[in-house]
């Protein structure tokens, strides 16, 4: 049972492997900046049919067919700015993992940053206001005993000492 | 004030909750289609190409085509829509619409026979067993269509199946305003 177990998963496990190769194409590089160049931009290349992945990471016949058209402006020595608007100008901003600063992506470059500084505002709030309301409870304490005058020092230590007295004799009674 | 702010999330989750619900309602009228994406191409001159016809031995160019309102329709044998597809745009053409049909990534023996068996709905028709066409298109499967004005500007794309309810609602009228501007 346990064996029959172990060969079903060393079975996915080459399933697996054999399907995280499938997008890798035959290569074909002069030079090895060639091939760093073309991974670096199958990387960050979004497929445009299957919406969140990669262009290496899709099967799709488009995404291969962009690798072969992406293989082939390497070749013919196109600057990285001339794939990308290549690119751009075929399938739209949309295949760009790294959308371009403008109009329609300015919300989404932006927001980040709004939200980040809303929430340290938040924060500050919240800090100030505990702050504020630690330092009034503080003064109020100090107001209390600033308050009590000589008399009443005199009074206050009076009753404790009477107190103090009673249950001295309340257990000297209890001695008895 | 302060038992107000508890609500915060609840109503920030029933908002989350109604957008959500008419999106999914969109999806399942058909109205929206989250893989469906804005062509690049919109307003611009269709790319130039130069493709053998599938039914003879010639060779189509970008100024063969232009010059009325034509749609572009990319198809392919291999492509189980584009037989659902076929009937309608066979219909359409009966009407006297212009279609150039784009062969996309096909063999071409098989495209042939799926001519002659059902029907030819395009005025011309190209192989592009490359995708070349399409990689210029901007094309990501098939079917797609792509209206064309007689200037030869790319004005619309429509992906998925050519069908009854998207004729009348986005193609046919764009179409019918194009060939008024042609006309006057």
């Amino acid at each position: 049972m346990i064996d029959r177990l172990k060969n079903i998963v060393a079975i996915f496990a080459l399933l697996l492997a054999v399907s995280a190769h499938a997008a890798i194409d035959p290569d074909e590089f002069d030079s090895e900046a060639e091939r760093a160049r073309y991974q670096h931009f199958i990387a960050d290349l979004r497929c445009p049919k299957c919406q969140n992945q990669n262009l290496a990471g899709s099967d799709a016949p488009i995404a291969a067919d962009l690798r072969k058209e992406l293989r082939r402006l390497l070749k013919e020595g196109q600057s990285d700015q001339q794939i990308v608007d290549f690119m751009v100008a075929r399938y739209g901003e949309f295949v760009l993992y790294k959308p371009r600063f403008d109009r329609n992506t300015a919300a989404l470059w932006l927001a980040p940053v709004l939200l980040l500084s809303v929430g340290i505002g938040v924060i500050g709030v919240i800090v100030w206001r505990h702050r504020g309301k630690r330092r009034q409870a503080a003064d109020m304490a100090d107001n209390v005993s600033d308050e009590l005058t000589v008399e009443e020092r005199a009074q206050l230590s009076q009753l404790l000492q009477a107190d103090a007295d009673t249950s001295a004799g309340k257990s000297g009674r209890n001695d008895a | 004030m302060q038992r107000l702010k508890l609500f915060i999330p609840l109503i920030f989750f029933a908002a989350l909750a109604i957008f959500f619900f008419v999106v999914q309602k969109q999806i399942s009228r058909g109205e929206y289609d989250p893989q469906n994406m804005p062509s690049a191409l919109i307003d611009k001159p269709l790319p130039e190409f130069a493709l053998p016809a599938l039914m003879s031995d010639d060779i189509v160019r970008r100024a063969d085509v232009i010059g009325q309102p034509l749609l572009i329709n990319i198809w392919a044998t291999w492509c189980p829509t584009c037989a659902a597809e076929h009937t309608y745009l066979n219909k359409l053409a009966a009407q006297g619409v212009l279609i150039l049909g784009v062969d996309y990534k096909d063999e071409t023996e098989k495209a042939q026979r799926w001519i002659t068996e059902k029907g030819n709905p395009y005025r011309w028709s190209v192989q592009d067993p490359e995708g070349v066409l399409g990689i210029d298109l901007g094309v990501t499967g098939a079917p797609e269509t792509y209206v064309i004005d007689a200037r030869g500007i790319v004005r619309m794309r429509h992906q998925g199946d050519l069908n009854e309810r998207v004729w009348t609602q986005t193609i046919g009228p764009l179409l019918e305003k194009l060939r008024r501007e042609g006309s006057s």
